[in-house]
């Protein structure tokens, strides 16, 4: 059959070639054709320098012709994927809204750039598709609890602040009678796959020669539930998500989280590839969120605090001087949005993490003023 | 050119070429090629300038690389520090457990229901009918859920087990039961199986040769059985060691230890992937069954043939002949089916290869490697069976 076909293209082939030479050299159109040949040989001639001028141009300009800020200003929201799935980091509230501290983070970026927080579309994913998710580049931002790690950072796409340290921890049950993470040789360990708790967990029973049984699911409600009917003996995540997954258990007094802190698990958002502009302007969104607690600029008091004597503060919101906002492609009092929106970090936090949410104290995640770890460099 | 001076052939000369029909089908397919060649170009070098662009790599190096992440359950040997490539390989062997057992299952349990569905007995063939619409109309991701979250969670704790004779131990972490360790002496045992198998298939194959030349029935079937059947048996009696030693679960600290053990998560894929499609290959063979004549039935009866003969030597030859092609494709799907497993947590092929996307970061060459997997799977399934496909069809002579 195959061979039937490729003789009969070949057949075709030599046909239009025979064809084309009869024509050429039949005698009656032989001045004619050459007349016509040359014409075309012209146009071709101006058509290729044309050609050769628009590749010019193109390869003078970088592959990337738009900006990732003019795709957004011009699509008219931000996309960030995010999570619904987890108390205090992303979750729906009673009427449904997607909140949280993560989906903060991205309200900021969409207040920085058209002065509203809602010109945001929030895309839920799970954590095995984060990586996918931020290397295609369809999202603008991700923000779901991601772990900074040095592999990730230089395949899925750049990094930016650091915004919440965590670690990793085992819950259990009461019952089980296990106070400590090295007595969990020979359980099974329910855990959520695509993650760095997954590779941490298996470095931790490797190293203490421990046997484990990991039960994978990708769906983070998934992994609760196994927990919960009793199909895993301990449930392993990052500290602040135990805590706040144990919120929604049936009895939380019934669980334990251990003590030990098996990694370091620094969370933030990362930005695709490929676009320095975007990088820092996200950024620099995070550092005034920083930089306003660290003043004591907060949602309430920002209008009052646009005429304060302090220097930096009016600098920050843009009242006085400039610390890079037009370079940015930034209004230059982006900062008074983006505080009236959500309000500074510690404030993210309280809402959330802390007591009005979760509950957690605020430990390294404290300002490098109160002894903690959250910095950043200054406004100028 | 015996025909030279014919008229017609005259006037074929003159056909112009584009209402040659054999130019214009030449050209036609020139140009398909043209454009499918064109299109795979297009995407191929679009990924590559995408992937350019965006800096990630679409090599297939760290396949060598550690893979570092935990799974659940596996048909060999497996730990953190072996590699990616032998990840894959693990969750390609966890879909063929699955699948293999899976079809195996699913024929017995479908042909069963397929033959009761024909019963001329009311009961038995309504009894078909609606397990037939029910398994059949029900998403099978909606049936794998309730298998695992609706069933084998549900079950007690591991303290309150269910224990039933065998015994079986039934718990919410899987479904255990006693088996056969083996000791020094299970190779050459084996051996011994090997052996019995390869004489029952020789013995039958001569048997029933002798059976058409003589035309009287010699038994091949029950006698390759009993091969089969005596000759370990004999073996296992007269070694000095048993081959098999019992090993029953114990309950350990956390979990029952030894045994076998079903996991919860192989459990519900396994039980839903074999209800699923057994309902599809009931209707194939009821089907196929159907297909057969009445005449043939009467007459084989009217000839002296038992009911059993007679679908034996009368309807199943003619029956298989419609049921194997569609049945094949029921294979294939039961094996592509088994990539929902990650739903429940099963590490197939599919849920580790989304694992490896995370963890190497390396999306178009893993899932490239998936396709090809699977591909290569089908591809196999149906290669066997068309040969078998070949073997039973009606030969005109």
């Amino acid at each position: 059959m195959l061979k039937h076909t490729i003789r009969l293209m070949l057949i075709a082939a030599l046909a239009f070639v025979l064809l084309g030479c009869d024509l050429m050299s039949s005698d009656d159109h032989e001045d004619e054709a050459h007349a016509d040949v040359a014409a075309l040989e012209d146009q071709l001639a101006s058509k290729d320098a044309q050609i050769a001028q628009l590749q010019a141009q193109i390869s003078a300009q970088p592959a990337a012709t738009t900006s990732r800020l003019e795709t957004v200003t011009a699509r008219g929201r931000l996309v960030c994927a995010s999570r619904t799935d987890v108390p205090g980091y992303g979750f729906l509230d009673a009427s449904g809204r997607n909140i949280g501290f993560d989906i903060d983070l991205c309200r900021a970026v969409a207040a920085a750039i058209f002065g509203s927080g809602d010109a945001l579309e929030v895309i839920p994913i799970s954590a095995a598709e984060r990586g996918p998710t931020i290397q295609s580049g369809d999202v603008d931002m991700l923000a779901r609890t991601v772990t900074w790690t040095t592999t990730r950072d230089s395949q899925w796409g750049n990094y930016t602040v650091v915004t919440f340290y965590d670690g990793q921890g085992f819950m259990v049950r009461k019952d089980k009678n296990i106070d400590s993470a090295l007595k969990l040789g020979g359980t099974s360990v329910c855990v959520t796959s695509g993650t760095t708790t997954e590779l941490n967990l298996a470095d931790f029973f490797r190293q203490n020669n421990l046997e484990l049984e990991a039960v994978v699911f990708e769906n983070t409600a998934a992994v609760v539930s196994a927990y919960e009917q009793g199909r895993c003996d301990a449930f392993t995540n990052d500290r602040s998500q135990l805590a706040a997954l144990r919120s929604g258990l049936q009895n939380p007094d019934d669980h334990v989280v251990l003590p030990e802190t098996i990694s370091e698990e620094p969370l933030t958002t990362v930005v695709p590839h490929g676009d320095d502009q975007w990088l820092d302007l996200v950024k620099t969104v995070l550092y005034v969120l920083i930089n306003a607690e660290a003043f004591g600029v907060t949602m309430a008091n920002v209008d009052q605090m646009m005429s304060h004597e302090n220097i930096q503060i009016r600098r920050m919101l843009g009242t006085e001087g400039e610390f890079g906002q037009s370079d940015l492609g930034l209004k230059k009092t982006f900062a008074v949005d983006v505080l009236k929106a959500v309000g500074n970090y510690g404030e993210i936090y309280e809402r959330y993490l802390g007591t009005e949410g979760l509950g957690l104290p605020r430990g390294i995640n404290e300002l490098w003023t109160e002894g903690g770890l959250i910095y950043a460099p200054p406004l100028r | 050119m015996s025909d030279k001076g014919f008229p017609l052939r005259l006037s074929f000369g003159t056909i112009p070429l584009w209402r040659d029909v054999r130019v214009l089908r030449a050209l036609t397919q020139l140009v398909s090629a043209v454009l499918v060649v064109g299109l795979v170009l297009f995407i191929v070098t679009q990924v590559v300038a995408a992937a350019n662009e965006r800096g990630f790599s679409l090599g297939f190096d760290f396949l060598r690389e550690e893979a570092g992440f935990p799974i659940a359950e596996s048909v060999i040997e497996y730990e953190e520090s072996d590699t990616f490539l032998y990840a894959l390989g693990v969750g390609i062997l966890n879909t063929l457990k699955v699948a293999i057992l899976g079809v195996i299952l699913a024929t017995i349990l479908g042909t069963f229901l397929g033959i009761c569905g024909v019963s001329t007995n009311w009961l038995v063939s309504r009894i078909a009918v609606v397990y037939v619409e029910i398994f059949r109309n029900v998403p099978l991701l909606v049936q794998l859920f309730f298998w695992y979250f609706g069933v084998f969670q549900l079950l007690p704790q591991v303290a309150e087990s269910i224990r039933w004779p065998g015994p079986f131990i039934l718990n919410n972490r899987g479904i255990y039961m006693v088996w056969g360790s083996p000791t020094d002496a299970f190779v050459p045992w084996l051996v011994a199986v090997l052996i019995a198998v390869a004489v029952a298939v020789v013995g039958a194959v001569v048997l029933s040769r002798v059976e058409s030349r003589v035309g009287r029935s010699t038994y091949p079937l029950s006698v390759a059985v009993a091969i089969v059947v005596v000759i370990p048996a004999l073996a296992w009696i007269f070694m000095p060691d048993s081959p098999l030693v019992r090993d029953a679960p114990e309950l350990g600290r956390f979990n029952y230890e030894g045994g076998l053990r079903l996991t919860p998560e192989f459990a519900s894929l396994l039980i839903g992937l074999v209800i699923y499609t057994a309902a599809f290959i009931a209707e194939i063979v009821r089907g196929g069954i159907n297909s057969v004549r009445r005449g043939q039935t009467e007459a084989s009866r009217a000839l002296g043939l038992t009911a059993l003969q007679t679908l034996r030597f009368v309807i199943l030859p003619q029956a298989l002949r419609v049921i194997i092609p569609p049945l094949i494709s029921q294979y294939l799907n039961l094996t592509k089916n088994s990539s929902l497993a990650i739903a429940i947590g099963y590490p197939d092929l599919f849920s580790v290869g989304r694992i490896m996307v995370n963890q190497a970061g390396r999306a178009v060459p893993i899932f490239l490697l998936l396709m090809v997997s699977y591909l290569a799977m089908s591809l196999t399934y149906a290669l066997i069976g068309n040969i078998y496909n070949r073997r039973v069809r009606f030969e005109e002579r």
